[in-house]
C-alpha cells in the first residue's frame, strides 16, 4: 500500500513518519508514536474517548486519517500535565472523584479543557452540554460536573 | 492522635496514573513480536454451517494463520457455565462454533496477522456458507409448541424449570380481598463498558507458561477456567487484570475469546492481541435483563400484602456463559423485597433464543425483582386509592424484627426501612409535592412523584450459596521499611479499593496512606481469590484485608513486648503505630522499628517465624442486605412525550461507610444506569435475529445532558456479617432507580388512567400513550 509522509507536533515533540493513508489518527497516536492515554471506545466519534486537542480544538481521532493531522499540533493527556504537576482539570477530577475506571476520562478532561476556554465560569448546563459528546458509564457525570467547576474556580483564581 | 483514613472524603490513590494518561489498559499493552487476532462472526441468527473457504484469506498480506471451530474443537474445551440447577440443559458451547451457528455475533474463524487492519481486511476475505435456519427470538414463541429448536439433543427451547415457595401461597390468595396482577417486560439491556474487552496472551516455552492480559473482574476464577479449557495445570497459566475500563458484571465471564487468543499465542509461538470493536461487544459480550413476567399480589383492603405469585420467562440467549441460569434465581430470592410478605411462589424459565447470552449485569436479578416489586406496590395502591408511601410503611418489618426471615429463606441482617423512606419523602418535601401535583393537574400539567424502597443482597457471599467460593481473600505483608503491601483477591476495575483498603490499613497499623499499596489482579502475585461483582469487594474482600492486618498486629504486638523485655503481652498497646507499655509508656518503639526487627531477626521470642506477613480468607456467615428509598420526581410533556427530571432523591444505607465519595460516586453510577434503563436503553432483535441496535448510534446510554442532578443522602445501619459493619453499594442506584423513575412517570399519567407502561419510556412510547388514553 502507498505510504504518505506526515509531520506532526505531539505534545511539544515533532515527529515524522510514513504512514498508510487509511490509518487513523488515534492509531498513529497509540500505535506509532506510543502514547497509550488516548482511548478507544467506539470507532464512530460517538463516546468520545479518543478525544484530543488538534490545533486547540477537542476532536475525535478516530474518526480522523493521521494524513489529516499532517502538519498540526496535537495535544494529548499525556500532555496536559503529569503526576506532581497536574493540570487545574486533572486536579479537579482527582479531588472531586470525576473518574472511575478512568476509561474515558483523558477524553473528558480534553472536552473540559475546551469547555472552559469557550466558559471560563459554566454554568451546570453549560457543562452538561459540553461534555455530551463524552460518554461515561461509571460516575453518572455528577463528579464530572463538580471536577470542571472546581478546575473553573481554579484557572480564574491564576488568571486574577 | 494519628489520622484517622476510615469515613473520610480521601481521593482516590489510583487516580494519579488514570489523570495523566500513563495507566495501561489491554490495548495499551505491546510484546514483542506480536500479532494481531480478528474474529469472523456470524451474520445469521441460526444457520447451518456448510463451509468456510479461508484460502484467499490464507493468502492475503501480512496474514500468519486462520482457524476455524473445526481446526480447534479438540484443542480447546467449551466456554464454561458454573450454575447448577435442577434439569438445567446445559449445550456444548464451543470457542469457534462448529456446524451450527446460534446468534448473530457468534464466532465462527479467527485470522491472525502482522497488524490489526491487516487481521481485519482478511476477515472480510473469508467465505462462509450458510444453511439460513428459522430464528426464534421472542422467548415467550421460544417455549410455545412448534418453535425452531436451537439445540436438537433437548428437543426443546426450555432450559430450565426453577421454582420457589414460602408460606402457603394458596391460602393468601383465598384469604385476600383484592388480588392485583400485571404483566412486566423488563427490557433486555447491553453493558456498554467503555473499554471493550481485550486479550493479549503470551506462551514462555522456556516455562511452560502461558500469560493472559484479559479485562475481566475474575482473574483468578478466569485462570482455572483457562487451563481446564486449554488443558495447561493452572499453576502455568498467569492471568493478569491490568487496568479494566469498567464491568458491570460484563467481565464476570469466561469468554470464547479468552482461551482462543491463548490458544493462538501458544500455537502460533508469538504474543496474540485481541481487542473487541464495539460493534462485537454489543453483539458478543454478554447482556443483561430480559425478563417477561406475570405478578399476582394477594392483599388486604389496608394496603397489606399476603402473598406474591411471579411466573417469569428468562431470555437465555442460544448458550449459557458463566452465570446465566443463576441470574433469574437471584430475583426469586429478592421477590418479597423489604416487604413482611409471608407467602410466595416464584415460577421461572429459561427460554434459550437466537441472540447473545443474557447474564450478570450490575444488580444481576435484583433490579428485576425490585423493579417488579415497586411497580406492584404502586398498583396495589392505586387499585385501593391509598398513598403509595403507606402502603410501603405498612408491609415493613419494624428495626426491632431483624435479622428478619424472608419466604424466600433469607435472614436480612439488618436494617431500619421506616427510616430511610421518611427520610426521603422529608428530604423531597412529599406532601407539598402532593398538593402542587393537585393544582398541575387542574391545569393539565402532568407532574409524578415515583417512590421506589429497596432491599438487595450483596456481600455475595457465603461459599455454600454460590457456584464458586463466596469468601475473599487478603496478604498484608509489612516490608522491613514498615511500608505495607497488601495483596488482594478481589478486582477492582473502578470502584477505588485501592484507596479504601488502604484507609483500613492505615487506620489499623497508624501509617500514612501513602505507606500502604494495593495490589490485585495479577495471579502470579496475588494468592487465590474470588474476584469484583456482587457489591462483594468492600464488605467480603475488605475484610478480608482487616482480618489479615489484624494478624499482623498480633504477631508485632507480641514480637514489640519481647523487644521490650516485657512477658506480659497484654501490658503492651499499639496506638498510632507506636508500641508502648501500658504502665511505662516511655518505653516504647514504633511500628517500623518492630517491622525492621522482625525481618533482621536477631532476637524474636522463642518460636516465632521471622518475617512480619499474614493472610486471611475471610467467609461471610451471611449475605449483608442495603436497602434505601429513591424519589424521582417527574414532570411529562403531552405534547411531546418528554420526561423531565425535576429532582431526584435517594437515600440509601449501605452500612458502615468506609470513604462516602466513593460510595457517592456508586450510587450517582448506579442511579444513572437504571436511568438508561427506564428511559432509554433496549436491546432490539429483529425477527431474524438481527440485532438492530448494534452502535452506539443505535443504542443510547445516558448522556450528561440526560441526567439531572442526584440529590444523596444516607442512613447507616451497620451489618453484623463482618467486623467493619459495611454492606456493599455497588449496584443500590440501579436496582432502586429504574422503579422510582417508571413509578414517577406512570404517577404523573394516572389522571389519564394509565396503570403501567413497560420500559425503556422513550418519548414515542409516552406519547402513544397519551394519544390512545
Amino acid at each position: 500500500m502507498t505510504r504518505t509522509t506526515i509531520e506532526v507536533t505531539i505534545n511539544g515533540m515533532r515527529y515524522r513518519h510514513e504512514v498508510e493513508p487509511r490509518l487513523l489518527l488515534v492509531h498513529y497516536i497509540r500505535d506509532v508514536v506510543g502514547l497509550t492515554g488516548t482511548h478507544i471506545g467506539c470507532e464512530t466519534s460517538l463516546c468520545g474517548a479518543c478525544t484530543v486537542l488538534l490545533n486547540g480544538a477537542a476532536v475525535k481521532s478516530c474518526t480522523l486519517f493521521a494524513v489529516q493531522a499532517d502538519g498540526a499540533e496535537i495535544t494529548t493527556i499525556e500532555g496536559l500535565g503529569e503526576a506532581g504537576r497536574l493540570h487545574p482539570i486533572q486536579e479537579g477530577f482527582w479531588m472531586k472523584h470525576g473518574l472511575q475506571c478512568g476509561y474515558c476520562t483523558p477524553g473528558m478532561i480534553l472536552a473540559a479543557y475546551q469547555l472552559l476556554q469557550r466558559y471560563p465560569d459554566p454554568t451546570e448546563a453549560q457543562i452538561r452540554r459540553g461534555i455530551e459528546g463524552n460518554l461515561c458509564r461509571c460516575t453518572g457525570y455528577q463528579h464530572i460536573i463538580e471536577a470542571v467547576r472546581y478546575a473553573a474556580e481554579k484557572l480564574r483564581g491564576q488568571k486574577a | 492522635m494519628a489520622k484517622q483514613f476510615v469515613g473520610e472524603r480521601v481521593p482516590r490513590v489510583e487516580d494519579q496514573r488514570l489523570i495523566t494518561g500513563r495507566s495501561q489498559y489491554v490495548d495499551d499493552i505491546v510484546r514483542p513480536r506480536m500479532v494481531y487476532a480478528a474474529i469472523v462472526r456470524s451474520i445469521y441468527a441460526h444457520a447451518r454451517l456448510k463451509g468456510i473457504n479461508v484460502e484467499a484469506a490464507r493468502r492475503a498480506p501480512g496474514v500468519i494463520a486462520v482457524f476455524t471451530g473445526e481446526d480447534v474443537r479438540e484443542a480447546i474445551g467449551p466456554v464454561p457455565v458454573a450454575s447448577r440447577l435442577p434439569d438445567l440443559k446445559i449445550p456444548r458451547h464451543p470457542v469457534l462454533a462448529v456446524e451450527k451457528v446460534r446468534y448473530v455475533g457468534e464466532p465462527v474463524a479467527v485470522v491472525v496477522a502482522e497488524d490489526r487492519y491487516q487481521a481485519r481486511d482478511a476477515v472480510d476475505l473469508i467465505e462462509v456458507e450458510y444453511e439460513p435456519l428459522e430464528a426464534v427470538v421472542d422467548p415467550e414463541r421460544a417455549i410455545a409448541e412448534g418453535a425452531p429448536i436451537l439445540h436438537e439433543e433437548f428437543g426443546t427451547n426450555v432450559a430450565f424449570v426453577w421454582q420457589l415457595s414460602g408460606g402457603d401461597i394458596e391460602r393468601a390468595f383465598r384469604e385476600a380481598e383484592v388480588v392485583v396482577s400485571q404483566r412486566m417486560v423488563n427490557q433486555r439491556v447491553i453493558p456498554v463498558a467503555m473499554e471493550p474487552r481485550g486479550v493479549v496472551a503470551e506462551y514462555h516455552p522456556g516455562e511452560g507458561q502461558l500469560t493472559v492480559w484479559t479485562s475481566t473482574q475474575i482473574p483468578h476464577l478466569l485462570r482455572t477456567q483457562l487451563a481446564t479449557m486449554l488443558g495447561l495445570a493452572e499453576n502455568r497459566v498467569r492471568v493478569i487484570a491490568p487496568e479494566v475500563g469498567g464491568g458491570f458484571g460484563s467481565k464476570l465471564n469466561v469468554y470464547a475469546e479468552e482461551a482462543l487468543v491463548g490458544y493462538l499465542a501458544m500455537r502460533l509461538g508469538r504474543p496474540v492481541k485481541w481487542i473487541e470493536t464495539r460493534r462485537e461487544n454489543f453483539l458478543s459480550t454478554i447482556h443483561g435483563r430480559g425478563q417477561i413476567a406475570e405478578v399476582e399480589a394477594a392483599v388486604k383492603r389496608d394496603g397489606t400484602v399476603l402473598g406474591l405469585r411471579y411466573k417469569i420467562i428468562q431470555d437465555i440467549g442460544a448458550y449459557h456463559q458463566l452465570l446465566t441460569p443463576a441470574i433469574p434465581t437471584l430475583t426469586g430470592l429478592m421477590a418479597t423485597g423489604p416487604y413482611k410478605i409471608p407467602n410466595l411462589h416464584v415460577q421461572v424459565i429459561g427460554a434459550f433464543t437466537n441472540k447473545m447470552a443474557t447474564d450478570a449485569y450490575r444488580g444481576a436479578g435484583r433490579p428485576e425483582a425490585t423493579y417488579m416489586l415497586e411497580r406492584m406496590m404502586d398498583r396495589i395502591a392505586r387499585e385501593l386509592g391509598l398513598d403509595p408511601a403507606e402502603v410501603r410503611m405498612r408491609n415493613f418489618p419494624q428495626p426491632d424484627e431483624f435479622p428478619f426471615p424472608t419466604a424466600s429463606g433469607l435472614a436480612y441482617d439488618s436494617g431500619n426501612y421506616p427510616q430511610a423512606l421518611r427520610r426521603a419523602l422529608e428530604l423531597v418535601g412529599y406532601e407539598q409535592l402532593r398538593q402542587e401535583q393537585q393544582l398541575l393537574r387542574q391545569r393539565g400539567r402532568y407532574l409524578g412523584i415515583g417512590i421506589s424502597t429497596y432491599v438487595e443482597i450483596c456481600a455475595l457471599g457465603p461459599s455454600p450459596a454460590l457456584p464458586a467460593g463466596g469468601w475473599e481473600s487478603a496478604t498484608v505483608r509489612v516490608e522491613p521499611t514498615g511500608k505495607v503491601t497488601v495483596l488482594s483477591g478481589a478486582s477492582p476495575h473502578g470502584q477505588g479499593q485501592e484507596t479504601s483498603f488502604a484507609q483500613i490499613v492505615a487506620d489499623e497499623l497508624g501509617v500514612d496512606l501513602s505507606d500502604v499499596r494495593v495490589i490485585h489482579g495479577d495471579t502470579a502475585i496475588v494468592q487465590y481469590g474470588i474476584g469484583t461483582f456482587g457489591s462483594r469487594a468492600t464488605a467480603v474482600g475488605g475484610t478480608a484485608v482487616y482480618g489479615a492486618v489484624q494478624k499482623v498486629k498480633e504477631k508485632a504486638t507480641r514480637l514489640a513486648a519481647h523487644l521490650l523485655g516485657e512477658e506480659n503481652v497484654a501490658n503492651v498497646a499499639f496506638e498510632a503505630g507506636q508500641f508502648f507499655l501500658k504502665d511505662r509508656p516511655e518505653r516504647r518503639l514504633t511500628f517500623q522499628d518492630v517491622a525492621l526487627a522482625a525481618y533482621l531477626a536477631k532476637s524474636l521470642p522463642p518460636g516465632m517465624e521471622p518475617g512480619l506477613e499474614a493472610s486471611y480468607f475471610f467467609e461471610p456467615s451471611n449475605f449483608t442486605f442495603p436497602f434505601g428509598a429513591h424519589i424521582a420526581v417527574v414532570e411529562v410533556d403531552p405534547e411531546t412525550g418528554d420526561v423531565h427530571f425535576r429532582r431526584y432523591v435517594a437515600v440509601d444505607d449501605c452500612g458502615r461507610v468506609i470513604n462516602p465519595m466513593l460510595v457517592d460516586g456508586q450510587v450517582h453510577g448506579g442511579i444513572v444506569q437504571a436511568l438508561g434503563q427506564a428511559l432509554l436503553e433496549e436491546a432490539v432483535y429483529d425477527e431474524n435475529g438481527q440485532l438492530l441496535t448494534g452502535e452506539l448510534t443505535d443504542y443510547a446510554i445516558p448522556k450528561a445532558t440526560d441526567v439531572p442532578w442526584l440529590e444523596t443522602d444516607r442512613t447507616e445501619t451497620p451489618s453484623p456479617v463482618n467486623p467493619l459493619g459495611v454492606k456493599g453499594v455497588g449496584e443500590a442506584g440501579t436496582i432502586a432507580a429504574t422503579p422510582a423513575i417508571v413509578n414517577a412517570v406512570v404517577d404523573a399519567l394516572a389522571p389519564l388512567g394509565i396503570r403501567h407502561l413497560d420500559m425503556p419510556l422513550r418519548p414515542e412510547k409516552v406519547w402513544r400513550a397519551i394519544r390512545g388514553a
